[in-house]
């Protein structure tokens, strides 16, 4: 298990050292300064140098560090490294060297209770919030009946949640975010080589007392299931039942969602966490719609020219508009100058630190098109310089619109206090460094 | 109300008179101990910068009086850093300790065994043992979950003392806790103890593990990988109790902790080796596929484990994943680590049916920037020809496409896997050796050299001018790596068993061999001389007979790693040593190997396949001290090799729960010749196997010669044996 956690700025400073077990000192430390951070060419995540392995995550130019001189199980440690992140994060805002500097003694509550003898314990942010604090105010000795909730919540089968009399609110809101991250890679011919959605659910739940919580999605296996009972399941009901439906090749749930329900008949059923959680993650690759189209035409002119025809299409409904979109064209590392002509909305510039051309259009309405087209002037060299090529990327967020056609049908909760709660959906659809088209160079 | 921190002005160096001076001027007019958390602070800001605070142990001890929980909380740090490197002031605290040990908080009382606990000296664990007695039957959950790691604690510290105490009984019946927490610490606990080579046997029995079993739901996401993980230290006597198992577990890949699938995922791959339902098998398998590429969305580290772990489980099971190759893709802006892994997946998963699209791939990699990435690519495309015999043409059409280029590492990538082609397909490909010729000169790597140099040897009939090429080349034979002078010394007796009559090759044999015999230090080559010489003077024919004989045709079957050594090391999924294909006692000092035991149930297949625990050890060695800063700590000698007789535990007490057992059944892997056909996924008979083949990886470099040369693995091996531990 974990015997050594440490944070590091990016200089290689410590900024939090936690030693769990006796089998390290601090001086440990030095070997991960001269091992990966003073190394330019760090090629794994985790370094292993005798029995000893460095497992490092980087946020922010920071590296959280987790060591070990046992055969640990990677996976627990990088789940352990990413939910103290999450949890700084909660805490303090955001997780750089400033704020957990500023903090540095809560840090050290925090890596003293969430884990014990390098074995994760409770790291759940709602009750660790209960008796962990950045005001010391409240860290004043609390009284055993306070404590004594606390532990019993720290320990219970719903630990992610405070006892339901401590949760009060006048109004009984429930806000559900379908957020997906869309990715896709187009072959230079146009075609798709790969497209799937990354989504996730993400929940804040400002529900009183101990809310039961049903959920529903049009999950093609639950549509499927209701309608066999109709017609058979060749029949064209059923496929009438599918055509609206999704089909998810996989999901994973928060902590609080019973899996043995969604086992038995793909229900989600759970208590939520106060405040903000993701309920779920899910995967879906089929019947992906890609709300852009993409058409590149990259032309090299002899040695010194390279000319660029880039055309955007909106594939969704004219009632809906991508907005914040940012297309970056790769152009070769010799490029001096590119002159930039855009047909319809959108500014262009050329970035010569990264050797692209940057094209921003704040907004595209549904069904429309816009272009751009540009030709870089290269220098001419002795020395072919390997250029890779890399893909045209585009980043965008469409609102109200899923590219899974995921839709959530019902989010039902119970109490036995009989009372009202309203619900909020909201869709986004977004793409951020995975929705990129390769390009082929036509050379004339 | 809540302000956000501002005590990153406490990130300097500081004297330790000067801290002193302040904590005493603390004492007297400090309203709400503002002064007193100030310097504590420093303190502990000092304490992180590697300034070694321990001449301050009686100044800071004196600060636990302050009823604020903040300060109480940084003084237990402070005793966690120091504690050990002050025997002789330890007990000024234990008073306190004791106190804490009794509040009425449960957190106070938690908090207390546990900065205890990290404190291993005699002084402390003496004062500790009573009070971690009564926490492990605390009533309140919270301290009995913090007290069962104390177990842990104590048992590292002296494995003896804690038997003695009773302790490990204590926490066996915490197993039956009714809070699901406190279980999965006494599961975590025992499990640590369990790992040890010294320490007490940690087995489940059907009761027990069911019982654990009802516990997950209930618990943590850490508590759950704990209980998942222990199921391995069951062995099904019954092949329905290992499906009733598996099919208890299998919700938990719906999880959304990656650490929890990849346990779980563990876990059912060794269930199913006890298994007999087919069918269920096959349910498994397929269960298995989405949650493992839903793991590719998480961060790339997780992906990184993921993807190891992912070579290894097709490997073992083909039918997972077997339709997915398209997710293995690689992204432009994948981290460096995570397309060598993916990289390596693609080909295991190339097929027939889809050995177009991943060649497409793999054609698009071999443009990228990257020096490893690019060379993989290439290489891959090579293997590609020689496993799909279908692709073979559109992979040498994409490597003469990559000659073409010219840049040298491709070229001399493609040179290396065109010879494997030559080998797999003879008389088919022959044609594109004009093509190769071209680009000697490019070649400067010892493999490449060694490939074409092969190449011309081998076909040195149909190479008009191959005695020219191999002359040019034999020029620098003596600066030459050992690699490249034994291909030049073959590849010139094969010129010469061709064409015996030309003086040229004559004249060329006999220099190569002149030199490999007298000027050569390296004895292979020297030796290796020596028999061509004696060969081509005593029967020149019989030595082309030799030279030329027919060779053993390459298949990829040798790159795939055999079903022991797989079924072994996937006990460990998730962990390091599945990073690292390597089992962890070969590479981590003190590590427990592990290998399937045997039962009724265990399939018949992977019964004459089992390799059997070897008891090895990595050999011990005087710890290296290396002085850093901070106080010196007593060091620990290694554990030396535990006698063959078991610890015996303390008392065993005669229960229903029969969790510790003193024999540790040593399987026997040659009891069964049963040659049932257990899986239908890996068809190979199985075969008679030694019963102890003590490298069961020996097959994996043949195929491919270096080709493993950039897998992840421990740094230790290219090092030397004395840095093997890092005392530091």
């Amino acid at each position: 298990m974990i015997s050594a956690f440490f944070i590091f700025n990016q200089k290689g400073e410590v900024l939090i050292s936690r030693l769990y077990r006796t089998d390290f000192k601090r001086s440990i430390a030095d070997v991960f300064r001269i091992q990966v951070v003073s190394n330019p060419d760090v090629r794994s995540p985790i370094i292993t140098l005798g029995s000893t392995s460095f497992f490092h995550v980087r946020v922010n130019n920071l590296y959280v560090v987790a060591v070990t001189k046992t055969n640990a199980n990677a996976a627990l440690v990088f789940e352990f490294c990413y939910r103290f992140i999450n949890i700084c994060k909660s805490y303090f805002g955001k997780m750089d060297e400033e704020s957990i500097k500023n903090n540095f003694v809560v840090v050290y509550e925090l890596v003293d209770e969430i884990n014990d003898f390098g074995y994760p314990q409770n790291s759940e942010i709602d009750t660790l919030k209960t008796y962990i604090t950045t005001e010391s105010v409240v860290s004043a000795i609390q009284a055993p009946e306070v404590s004594s909730r606390i532990t019993a919540q720290a320990t219970g089968a719903t630990s992610w949640r405070r006892n339901g009399d401590d949760v009060k609110y006048k109004k009984n809101e429930a806000f559900v975010d379908v957020v997906e991250v869309v990715n896709w890679m187009g072959s230079s011919k146009g075609t798709n080589l790969r497209a799937d959605v990354d989504g996730h659910i993400q929940m804040r739940a400002y529900l009183s007392g101990t809310p039961e919580c049903k959920f529903g999605l049009n999950d093609k296996l639950v549509i499927d299931r209701s309608t066999v009972g109709l017609s058979g399941p060749s029949s064209g009901l059923a496929d009438r039942g599918g055509s609206d439906a999704v089909e998810l090749d996989d999901c994973q749930f928060h902590q609080c969602v019973r899996l043995n329900d969604f086992d038995a008949d793909r229900s989600i059923s759970f208590i939520p966490p106060d405040g903000e959680f993701e309920l779920m993650r899910y995967r879906a690759t089929s019947n992906i719609k890609l709300p852009l189209r993409v058409i590149p035409t990259v032309t090299e002119i002899g040695t010194t020219k390279v000319s660029y025809d880039i055309t955007l299409k909106t594939t969704f409904s004219p009632k809906l508009s991508a907005t914040n979109i940012v297309v970056r064209i790769p152009t070769p590392l010799n490029t001096t100058d590119v002159d930039v002509g855009i047909l319809g909305t959108g500014k262009a510039k050329y970035v010569p630190a990264e050797n692209v051309i940057v094209w921003k259009i704040p907004r595209l309405q549904g069904g429309q098109e816009c272009s751009l087209s540009a030709m870089a002037q290269l220098t001419s060299t002795t020395t072919r310089q390997v250029w890779a090529r890399p893909p045209i990327d585009i980043d965008f967020q469409v609102l109200m619109f899923t590219a899974s056609g995921l839709i959530v049908r019902f989010l039902k909760v119970f109490e036995k206090s009989n009372y009202h709660s309203i619900k909020w959906v909201r869709y986004l659809t977004k793409a951020n460094g995975g929705y990129q088209v390769r390009v082929s160079v036509f050379l004339s | 109300m809540s302000q956000p921190g501002q005590d990153a002005k406490f990130f300097q160096r500081g004297k330790i008179e000067e801290f002193r001076a302040e904590l005493h001027a603390a004492e007297a007019k400090d309203k709400k101990f503002v002064k007193r958390k100030t310097v504590l602070k420093k303190i502990v800001a000092n304490i992180t910068m590697g300034t070694d605070m321990s001449p301050l142990f009686p100044d800071v001890v004196q600060c636990l009086g302050t009823p604020l929980l903040e300060i109480k909380k940084m003084v237990y740090l402070f005793l966690v850093s120091y504690g050990r490197s002050k025997p002789d002031q330890i007990h000024l605290v234990i008073p306190n300790f004791l106190q804490d040990c009794n509040d009425r908080n449960p957190l106070i009382r938690a908090l207390a065994i546990r900065t205890m606990s990290y404190i291993p000296i005699p002084v402390v664990t003496e004062a500790l043992s009573d009070n971690l007695r009564h926490a492990l039957k605390d009533r309140d959950p919270y301290v009995r979950k913090t007290a069962a790691i104390c177990v842990a604690k104590l048992y590292s510290a002296d494995p003896r003392k804690a038997e003695r105490g009773g302790f490990v009984e204590l926490l066996r019946d915490l197993m039956l806790d009714s809070n699901a927490t406190v279980v999965a610490n006494a599961v975590a606990a025992l499990s640590e103890i369990g790992d040890r080579q010294d320490g007490v046997i940690f087995k489940l029995n059907l009761a027990t593990a069911n019982k654990l079993l009802a516990a997950i739901p209930e618990s943590s996401e850490w508590g759950q990988i704990y209980i998942l993980d222990s199921l391995l230290r069951y062995v099904p006597e019954r092949h329905a109790d290992a499906e009733m198992m598996a099919e208890r577990i299998i919700v938990q890949l719906q999880h959304g902790n990656s650490a929890v699938i990849l346990t779980t995922i563990k876990a059912l791959l060794y269930l199913m080796n006890y298994m007999e339902n087919r069918q269920l098998i096959d349910y498994i398998c397929k269960k298995m596929g989405p949650p493992l590429v839903t793991l590719l969305s998480s961060g790339p580290e997780v992906q990184y484990v993921a993807l190891r772990n992912i070579l290894l489980i097709i490997q073992r099971r083909p039918t997972v994943l077997k339709n997915d190759v398209r997710v293995f893709f690689c992204k432009y802006n994948d981290p460096i680590y995570i397309k060598l892994a993916k990289l390596e997946i693609m080909y295991r998963l190339a097929r027939a049916e889809n050995a177009k699209e991943v060649l497409a791939e793999l054609q698009e990699y071999a443009s990228e920037v990257d020096l490893d990435f690019v060379r993989k690519a290439v290489r891959s495309i090579g293997r590609l020809a020689i496993k799909v015999e279908a692709a073979a043409d559109d992979c040498i059409q994409a490597l003469l496409d990559l000659i073409e280029t010219k840049v040298t590492y491709v070229v001399q990538e493609a040179v290396i896997v065109i010879k494997d082609i030559f080998r797999r397909y003879p008389g088919k490909y022959e044609g594109i050796i004009p093509n190769l010729c071209e680009n000697i000169d490019a070649l400067d790597e010892p493999e490449a050299k060694a490939s074409m140099i092969w190449i011309l040897g081998q076909y040195a009939s149909i190479i008009d001018n191959a005695d020219e090429l191999l002359d040019d080349l034999c020029y620098t034979f003596l600066e030459e790596s050992t690699e490249v002078q034994l291909a030049l010394l073959t590849a010139t007796v094969k010129l010469f068993v061709y064409k015996s009559r030309a003086d040229k090759a004559k004249e060329l044999v006999h220099k190569v061999l002149k030199w490999a015999t007298e000027e050569a230090d390296n004895p292979d080559l020297r030796d290796r001389g020596f028999m061509y010489w004696r060969m081509l003077a005593i029967n020149p024919t019989v030595a082309g007979e030799i030279v030329l004989s027919e060779k053993p045709p390459i298949t990829t079957d040798s790159d795939r790693m055999d079903r022991g050594a797989l079924d072994q090391l996937l006990l460990h999924t998730g962990t390091l040593g599945s990073v690292y294909h390597k089992n962890p006692e070969t590479f981590i000092r003190n590590a427990a190997g592990k290998a399937l035991k045997d039962s009724p149930a265990l399939n018949a297949h992977s019964r004459a396949v089992l390799i059997p625990l070897a008891r090895t050890q990595l050999p011990s060695i005087a710890p290296i001290v290396v002085a850093g800063p901070g106080p010196t700590e007593r060091s620990t000698e290694p554990q030396t090799q535990s006698s063959s007789v078991a610890p015996s535990p303390p008392s065993k007490t005669d229960n229903d729960t029969d969790l510790l057992t003193q024999s540790q059944p040593v399987p026997t892997s040659q009891n069964s010749s049963s040659n049932d056909q257990d899986e239908a996924e890996d068809d190979e008979p199985p075969h008679t196997r030694q019963a102890n083949n003590l490298d069961p990886y020996s097959n994996l470099d043949n195929a491919f010669g270096s080709y493993l040369a950039d897998e992840p693995r421990p740094m230790a091996s290219r090092r030397h044996a004395e840095e093997d531990d890092l005392l530091f």
